[in-house]
């Protein structure tokens, strides 16, 4: 398989986590959908990895997912802590600091 | 073939994701996913990637995210009750959300396309690299601050997130 069919697939992926993030209002959606860009970025770094025969790609991947896990476990407990003041999981529910 | 077969599943659990109205599906939709990247690091000659994929994201990530969808038992978006009271809002955001997704797509298309040197096999011109002992050298000597950095940046995380979620003292 060509590096473009790796490329093209990322950005696929990656259309479609933002695509999700500007039309979905879930905060949870929202965030997978965020994990979702995540995850096409790896398979870019893995890909050039590949492509050039070096490790870099693999291991800059794993520092993704380590943010990855750090957003998730943030995001999530930020999640918890709005739903706890609005019983709501809609964004627009979270409009206070607007004028 | 198979890159195709990866390819589908990771593009069909994704598009699943973004659709679905129940939380629950989205999330193991996006678990269906990881498991289509997986196979495609394993095409790509970085075993250890596909593994770590599959422990760490669909295995701890995604475990958290379906505990946080029931622990907070709201499973369907609220979108509908709030269009009614702004029936003017929700269309133009839409349409504007929709525009942006639709041009950052056209931009990755046009890069793309104007991008020579993307023909070709992938493992063409260099031999794979994928020896765990390999990563983990270069791992802790060329990248050890960043090592380093991450370690604290996932203890920050924890104290944060244990913070956030605590319920207020009274």
């Amino acid at each position: 398989m060509a590096i473009g069919h790796y490329l093209v697939l990322s950005g696929v992926l990656f259309s479609i986590g933002a695509a999700g993030v500007f039309l979905r209002r879930n905060l949870i959606t929202l965030l997978l959908s965020v994990e979702i860009m995540l995850n096409a970025v790896n398979l870019a770094f893995v890909a050039f990895g590949r492509q050039f025969g070096t490790v870099d790609g693999q291991i800059i991947t794993f520092f993704v997912m380590t943010v990855a896990a750090a957003e998730a476990a943030v995001g999530l407990a930020l999640v918890i802590g709005l739903f706890r003041h609005r019983e709501s999981l809609n964004p627009e529910a979270f409009t206070s600091l607007k004028w | 073939m198979l890159f195709y077969a990866f390819a589908g599943a990771a593009v069909i659990g994704s598009l699943l994701v973004v659709t679905q109205k129940n939380p629950v599906y989205s999330v193991l939709a996006l678990i269906a996913s990881f498991f289509g990247l997986s196979g495609l690091y394993v095409l790509l000659e970085a075993p250890f990637v596909a593994v770590v994929q599959i422990i760490i994201y669909a295995g701890a990530i995604m475990v958290l995210f379906l505990f946080v969808v029931m622990l907070l038992n709201v499973p369907r978006e609220d979108a509908a009750e709030w269009d009614r009271a702004h029936p003017l809002y929700r269309p133009m955001a839409v349409r504007i959300g929709g525009a942006l997704a639709l041009l950052l797509a056209l931009e990755l298309a046009w890069a793309l396309s104007r991008t020579a040197g993307l023909g070709g096999g992938v493992a063409d011109q260099h031999p794979a690299v994928s020896s765990v002992a390999e990563l983990g050298r270069v791992l802790f000597t060329d990248y050890m601050f960043a090592f380093e950095v991450t370690s604290i940046l996932i203890l920050i995380a924890m104290v944060g997130a244990v913070i956030l979620a605590k319920k207020k003292e009274e």
